[in-house]
């Protein structure tokens, strides 16, 4: 991939579908042969933020689609309208429960998008919901829920301004699935691609990981936590404000969601044709989290988080971002976790607790809880 | 987290690696047993912080690598009845069988469920009258006493609903297996530490004295491995072959008792196939006549099972210690975690697989490295 | 096959089925685990937990011997080194090995 920045320039219509490697795009209609061969149907795995989403999406939706604007994989799209930069992005949410420690399914969807937008650097302006309802959803819970996106929403500084709602038959929906999409402001100056990454950029997280997929999956296995794991859902727009003062040439921002640290980071790595390499002893990591890591045989750098942010930053400015980080309330534990490097390039390693070394890879697709 | 986070310290791990350094003098070859233990070794990337003389072989300790194919066939076609639900540790979720595997079976309407103790499995058989919970009790002798619970409870109950379907391994007759080989190449074990918290570590005297090799029953935690190494490489280098314990906080020579009664009220020797080595006499244990009414091979006739092995699969190889995965000529390439050919890539313990996700990018030079991570993309 | 995990037993109770049950601490997670196989223990004690079993408990005189001979082979090997800074409690400082 050549690009290295976004475009500024009007958009044009996406031309023709160029083929991408290893895959016969097929140009004759009605012939066109389905890529993935692997598996003929889909499968949890390729929902999962892992190597199938990976692959479903670099080879069924990107041969198709095929543009510019596309092409990142970025969590948003940027793009100039009438000389100004334009963020567009869009999410949808399927969590089970719908409420949580710490959350709820709608508070998540609201989030979701605000952080999208803002990992493009990005101001959140304005969002859309799409609701499909599955008939029997209590009325109760769909009012919770609505209270409280309005509630994240306003939070955030983002105003709900359309949405769309549909109801399915009861079994042909699991209570409740949200979309919503936003649009935000690009200052100017503020270039964020994943491509950026350069060797010798450091990579900072604002805190502790596993947070949110441990919340899930507490109540999901009925563990019990001495003091309650909740969910670290949050609109990070207003840390991701404080970072690009202290760091205008910030080079990427990615939220680590599904597929946790590591696919964000091996996503990356493989864009932008760089190594990564982490330390484990730096990676923040509370004893509660870990201790569920440790008995259900999970590995906390594959868990889902919300409300965290990765950031790639120029090594000069590494210092200034952590530091405003820290003055903020969402990146109080922020800590410096690793940096590029240009061995094993679009890898990611790690200096393990005990001095060894390892390949941190992306999973096919959910991580399964272990026993051996 | 206590008896884990000490266990895990640097500086401590370094000087057991000096310490090691100091005692080898000439090259030798061990194995840990226990998919556990490898599994840690490639995730803290314990084997490199080893002297070149000293080589880790990693051995066929993973359950869900060694059950046969007709086992995980069988396991599937249980799990496609409608009357069925099937409940399986996670481990053996994503073993691919002939055609398929359970996550597969699952998105395709099939009711199967990941446990974490096969107690769960006795609540879903209580709330689901009307269904018959199947239970794939697979492991090492580590996991019988759950899975004998299970059964025992079931009984004491009354429950009808609930079977289990075995495919329990035995440590030491892999072992001898091993060691019997005319190209084996171990000359000392890492014990497994969680097996011998169960059945203790008096069976393993006879074999280190048969055989002339150390044993040391070994922990999971690095600063274990990497102790239990140590000890293993002075007795090497002391020409020693005795059974020793680095394991104390909780293995005891004689085990735990309790768990042995129970374990051999349920379950009895017999013998087992491997995957990758083949049947192996008295290796495995079985359901006894008096529970066949919970022994899920015997309730769910599923007809004859055909199988088929890669023939480029050099598992067998792997599991004994004799090749290392980057030796396969498919590893990497044809044969990866997300399209395994055979027994040591399928799971995440085996050997393969561990190697391919943790330590592939040490073990390639660079350009073949970057070869391979080509070849990775444009095959996903 | 073998992922089992130190916990400290809590409180001891039988379950409804009559089987004697403890809730264990995890590092700040408390997990039921079954305790048939571990019948002297005594809430305080710790646990060695496999899928949802104990399996033995976990001697502690044994832990503290143990980790005292690894600490006293450090030492020893860092004097013999040359070496005159104390043993610290933090992660060794440089790539060290």
């Amino acid at each position: 991939m050549s690009t290295t920045s976004a475009p500024e320039h009007e958009p044009t219509a996406p031309g023709p579908a160029k083929a991408a490697r290893g895959v016969d795009v097929g140009a004759l209609l009605g012939s066109c042969p389905v890529p993935i061969m692997d598996h003929k149907e889909v499968v949890l795995a390729h929902g999962s933020g892992g190597k199938l989403t990976h692959q479903l999406i670099t080879r069924m939706v990107l041969p198709q689609f095929r543009n510019e604007f596309l092409e990142p994989l970025h969590d948003g799209a940027v793009f100039s309208v009438n000389g100004s930069r334009l963020a567009f992005s869009t999410d949808s949410y399927v969590v089970k429960p719908i409420f949580f420690p710490g959350g709820d399914i709608g508070k998540l969807a609201v989030h979701g998008t605000v952080n999208d937008l803002a990992m493009c650097g990005a101001r959140p302006l304005y969002l859309s919901v799409g609701f499909i309802l599955e008939e029997g959803l209590p009325m109760d819970d769909l009012w919770r829920v609505i209270r409280s996106m309005q509630e994240a929403a306003a939070q955030a500084g983002v105003a709900l301004v359309t949405g769309d709602t549909k109801v399915v038959d009861r079994g042909k929906g699991d209570q409740i699935f949200i979309n919503t999409s936003g649009i935000g402001l690009v200052p100017p100056g503020v270039r964020i691609h994943p491509s950026r990454a350069r060797v010798g950029d450091k990579v900072l997280i604002n805190g502790p990981i596993a947070v949110h997929g441990i919340a899930i999956m507490s109540v999901r296995e009925g563990l019990e936590f001495e003091s309650e794991i909740t969910s670290d859902t949050a609109p990070l727009n207003g840390l991701v404000e404080a970072m690009l003062k202290a760091c205008p040439d910030m080079h990427v921002l990615r939220d680590p969601t599904r597929g946790g640290v590591t696919s964000a980071l091996a996503e990356i790595a493989e864009q932008a044709k760089v190594g990564i390499r982490l330390e484990e002893t730096r990676i923040p990591l509370s004893e509660a989290v870990k201790g569920a890591c440790e008995i259900l045989g999970l590995d906390p750098l594959y868990v889902a988080n919300e409300g965290k942010v990765l950031a790639i930053v120029p090594a000069e400015a590494a210092d200034a971002v952590l530091a405003a980080m820290r003055n903020h309330p969402l990146g109080r534990d922020a800590a410096l976790i690793g940096e590029v490097v240009d061995d094993h390039p679009g890898l990611v390693t790690m200096k393990t607790t005990v001095g060894g070394s390892r390949v941190v890879d992306m999973l096919s697709g959910e991580q399964l809880p272990r026993i051996c | 987290m206590k008896y884990i986070d000490e266990y895990r310290q640097q500086e401590l791990a370094q000087g057991l690696a000096r310490e090691i350094q100091r005692t080898v003098t000439r090259p030798w070859v061990l194995m840990e047993v226990c998919g556990g233990q490898t599994h840690s070794i490639v995730k803290y990337g314990l084997d490199h912080l080893l002297p070149k003389e000293v080589e880790l072989v990693h051995g066929p300790g993973c359950p869900v690598c060694v059950t046969p194919l007709e086992m995980i066939d069988r396991a599937q076609a249980i799990a496609r009845r409608p009357d069925v639900i099937f409940c399986s540790f996670g481990d053996m979720l994503r073993v691919p069988g002939s055609e398929s595997d359970l996550l597969i079976l699952k998105s395709r309407g099939a009711d199967v469920r990941v446990v974490y103790s096969p107690l769960d499995c006795l609540k879903i058989a209580r709330a689901n009258p009307d269904k018959k919970v199947v239970f794939f009790a697979i492991g090492f002798e580590t996991t019988a006493p759950a899975n004998a619970m299970s059964v025992w409870q079931a009984r004491q109950e009354g429950l009808r609903n609930f079977s289990i379907l075995v495919s329990h391994v035995l440590v030491p007759p892999a072992m001898e297996a091993i060691l019997q080989s005319p190209d084996n190449r171990v000359q000392g074990f890492l014990g497994p530490g969680h097996v011998c918290t169960v059945v203790g570590y008096e069976e393993y005297e006879p074999i280190a004295a048969k055989y002339h090799v150390p044993i040391v029953v070994t922990g999971f935690e690095p600063l274990d491995l990497l102790q239990g190494t140590l000890m293993a490489l002075r007795q090497l280098e002391a020409g020693k072959a005795e059974v020793e314990n680095e394991y104390p906080r909780v293995v005891k020579r004689e085990g735990n008792r309790v768990a042995q009664d129970l374990v051999g009220k349920v379950f009895e020797v017999c013998d087992r196939a491997w995957r990758g080595v083949g049947t192996i006499p008295q290796s495995g244990y079985r359901l006894r006549d008096a529970f066949r009414d919970y022994d899920a091979e015997h309730l769910f006739q599923v007809g004859s099972i055909k199988t088929q092995e890669s023939p480029i699969c050099i598992s067998g190889l792997v599991l004994r210690g004799v090749k290392k995965p980057h030796d396969c000529p498919a590893f990497g390439k044809e044969c990866t975690p997300q399209h395994p050919l055979g027994a040591t890539m399928v799971s995440a313990e085996g050997a393969c697989a561990a190697y391919y996700t943790y330590g592939r990018h040490l073990h390639m030079k660079p350009a073949a490295a970057g070869k391979a991570k080509e070849l990775e993309v444009a095959h996903s | 096959m073998c992922l089992a995990v130190p916990g400290k037993v809590l409180e001891i109770e039988r379950n409804p089925e009559g089987v004697r049950m403890a809730k264990a601490n995890f590092g700040g997670i408390v997990k039921s685990v079954c305790l048939e196989y571990t019948p002297e223990v005594v809430p305080g004690d710790y646990v060695l937990v496999h899928v949802g079993f104990a399996l033995s408990k976990v001697d502690e005189e044994e832990a503290a011997r143990t980790y005292e001979i690894l600490r006293e082979m450090n030492q020893l090997a860092e004097l013999e080194e040359g070496e005159t800074e104390p043993l610290a409690a933090a992660p060794a400082k440089g790539g060290a090995s």
